[in-house]
């Protein structure tokens, strides 16, 4: 589904990346753990098509096309979802305006015909009930005024509503009491279960969120690279163990790996 | 730098898409104003002596005048003396139907979307074209005789109803007002004329078009409108002008008047040719709005939409004279490429009892710069008067910028005033949000400014709100979205 390949990106000048190789499959869960600046953040950004990134090396595919010469809107078209690590607020759009829009642009996109607003009301008031989101928060401008949690709930529900085939989560357990952390977990959960293709990309620093949404791989980010692969116990391992026995392993320079 | 200055500078080479010239034959007066040209002016409309001698009087009183300089915009010099001051469509004999029309010009209001037509009419709007200068056809005139209100040029006012013209024109914006309106008041080609009369409801919108055409034809509309008491109307007026390389005068005169308990809603949505991405031959737009609270319990609303035109300078105003009187003012004014925009309103809170709401939105794009000027005045017998004041401006990109100018003048301590104002700028990551659940930035930005608008564009009629969020987009494709 997504193959990345020998990804180099810099941000000004500066070397993030320093040489990706990622390759998710349809119906798998991927967590990439790392500690900050380990470069997680940079590599969903350009997944989405954040710009202010140069990619010098590499390539991204998804479903065999090119990622990188898409538009963020083509890939979010295309079925890549990005749960932002911090929601954008924007006064003046309702919740109900903006994702009726967007629906409509996929559906577009796919050849479907566009929803109504009876039909657009009908999914809005089905996918409310997996992530608890009530009527008003639906009514209200997009992320304006919303609380941390608010705001991360509101990524799961547009999730629900716009149902992709690659679901991107940037730290969206980050703020999040264990409560919330549960919403989130399960809307995430439902929305992996509807179908066997559903692959979910978790990215995250701890492994907290990895007891909900189980990974089936486990990768750790350092210094741009992955430098450590396995299956959930890696998590674990992290867990009790922290990063610094990863630095370490890790601090001579580049060229080796 | 980002997508959306990249957008901007896309769209900002989008062809103006109204910007085609009518090919009619004027009937035009020589070029430059002086006291023959006033005469000629008005012995081609076949005006009485009174009207004649009060235009000479504002031209006469116009030449001690100066043009003013305080305004936030920059323009080279104007000479009047090389404006033509009168142009008008040759008409051979007075036009019974549509079928009678020139066809050219029938094509020329099809190709702008006019609703001049049957289905249009059908869909409730009397229209009086003014094209060029002088009216063309009028619609819808016998139903709306029949409930006694008056809709006619200014030019038909001025021949069939001389007494209601003498005692209102002028009497809301004198012709000493100030130069623009001195010079409108000397030249004024023609304009819509509406008369409702006591206890009437207007049964639709009354709608008129303006079109500048004609090259270096200055255009001097003059509009009244007078509510008696009881009375309630609203009025359209939209505006699209061709493309042109010199730069066109446009000055024009709005006045108002609500009696006792009488409502005038006048909404605007003016998109004059704006000139090129250079701000080179886009129209000047210096225009004099007021409108007259003058009876009790009486309101005045104002709705603008404003894109268009290189300048625009323009106040619509209210004065609250009748106790328990209402003014209103809600505006979009939109700037992009090198376009200048110096625009506001006025309370004049008079009576008892008066309040005021102003509602300016204003957004920046390219180059341009975006100016809300608004003087808010409570007099020493305005008990109790009351206004509410905000003014937001957006900005989309980093080359433009938005002014504020409040002023407050409080003579009464019973007064409340209050005033708002905030700054925002779409900011990349807003765009990028959108862009990532599937919404292009052109998209983005239109939903972002429509949001940002919807104050303003649930106080125009509905037909009319529509057509100001297409204009919108338009107007952004040569700027941001």
């Amino acid at each position: 589904m997504l193959t990345v390949k020998d990804l180099y990106a810099s941000v000004e000048e500066k070397e993030i990346l320093k040489g990706i190789n990622l390759k998710v499959n349809p119906g798998e869960v991927h967590a990439i753990m790392g500690p900050n600046g380990s470069g997680k953040s940079t590599l969903a950004s350009i997944i989405a098509g954040r710009e202010g990134y140069s990619v010098t090396n590499g390539s991204v595919t998804f479903e065999g096309k090119d990622l990188l010469s898409m538009s963020p809107e083509d890939r979010a078209r295309e079925g890549i979802f990005l749960a932002f690590q911090y929601p954008v607020e924007i006064p003046g759009i309702s919740n109900a305006t903006f994702l009726k829009t967007a629906v409509n642009e996929i559906r577009k996109y796919k050849g479907l015909e566009e929803l109504d607003a009876m039909e657009f009301l009908a999914l809005i008031r089905e996918k409310m009930k997996i992530v608890g989101i009530d009527q008003t928060l639906f009514s209200r401008p997009v992320n304006h005024g919303f609380s941390g949690g608010e705001k991360k709930r509101n990524e799961i529900f547009q999730l629900a509503v716009l149902d992709p085939k690659l679901a991107i989560l940037d730290e969206t357990d980050s703020g999040l009491d264990i409560d919330a952390l549960k919403i989130v977990a399960n809307g995430v959960n439902v929305f992996k279960q509807q179908s066997k293709e559903k692959a979910v990309i978790v990215v995250t620093h701890y492994q907290r969120l990895l007891d909900y949404i189980v990974p089936d791989y486990v990768h750790v980010l350092y210094n741009g690279r992955i430098v450590k692969s396995g299956t959930k116990e890696l998590a674990l391992e992290l867990e009790e163990r922290g990063y610094d026995w990863i630095k370490e392993e890790n601090n001579i320079p580049a060229s080796t790996k | 730098m980002s997508t959306e200055i990249k957008t901007i500078e896309k769209m900002a080479n989008t062809e103006y898409k109204y910007g085609f010239v009518t090919d009619i034959e004027a009937d035009e007066a020589p070029k430059g104003l002086n006291e023959d040209i006033i005469r000629f002016i008005s012995a081609k409309k076949g005006e009485p002596e009174w009207m004649t001698q009060w235009r000479l009087k504002a031209y006469r009183h116009w030449l001690t005048m100066k043009e003013p300089s305080w305004q936030n915009v920059k323009y080279s010099p104007i000479d009047y003396q090389d404006i033509v001051y009168y142009s008008a469509p040759k008409q051979k004999k007075k036009l019974n139907s549509m079928e009678e029309v020139d066809p050219k010009l029938v094509q020329t209001f099809d190709k702008l979307g006019i609703p001049l037509e049957e289905q249009k009419i059908l869909a409730g709007v009397a229209v009086d074209a003014v094209f060029d200068s002088v009216s063309v056809a009028t619609t819808y005139k016998e139903k709306l005789s029949e409930l006694g209100i008056i809709f006619c040029s200014m030019s038909e006012a001025i021949k069939n109803h001389p007494d209601l013209v003498k005692k209102y024109l002028g009497s809301v914006v004198p012709y000493t007002d100030n130069f623009f309106a001195s010079l409108n008041s000397a030249v004024f080609s023609d304009g819509s004329f509406i008369y409702i009369p006591k206890g009437v409801r207007c049964p639709m919108e009354l709608s008129t078009y303006f079109r500048i055409n004609a090259e270096n034809t200055g255009q001097f509309e003059r509009t009244l409108i007078i509510a008696d008491e009881g009375a309630y109307v609203s009025y359209l007026e939209g505006c699209t002008a061709p493309m042109r390389d010199t730069n066109q005068l446009h000055a024009a005169v709005v006045e108002l008047v609500a009696l006792d308990n009488a409502q005038v809603k006048y909404s605007t949505v003016q998109n004059w040719y704006a000139g090129d991405v250079n701000g080179v031959g886009g129209i000047y737009n210096f225009v004099t709005k007021r409108g007259a609270c003058r009876g009790k319990s009486s309101k005045i609303s104002w709705t603008q939409v404003e894109t268009g035109s290189a300048i625009t300078w323009k106040y619509p105003s209210c004065i609250l004279q009748g106790d328990n009187s209402i003014g209103e003012f809600y505006s979009v004014a939109l700037t992009n490429n090198m376009q200048q925009a110096d625009t506001g309103t006025k309370m004049i809170h008079i009576g008892k009892n008066t309040r005021s709401t102003i509602v300016s939105k204003g957004i920046s794009a390219g180059r341009s710069q975006n100016s809300y000027r608004g003087l808010v005045k409570i007099g020493p017998k305005a008990e109790g008067a009351r206004n509410f004041s905000q003014c937001d401006s957006l900005l989309l990109g980093d080359k433009c910028g938005a002014h504020t100018f409040p002023y407050l003048e409080v003579d009464n301590p019973t007064a409340t005033v209050e005033h708002e104002a905030t700054t925002s700028k779409i900011g990349e990551d807003q765009i990028f949000y959108l862009n990532q659940r599937g919404i292009k930035t052109e998209d983005a930005v239109n939903l972002i400014v429509n949001g940002y608008c919807k104050e303003v564009f649930k106080e125009l009629p509905m037909e009319f709100a529509v057509e100001a969020q297409r204009l919108l987009s338009v107007s952004l494709e040569g700027s941001v979205g």
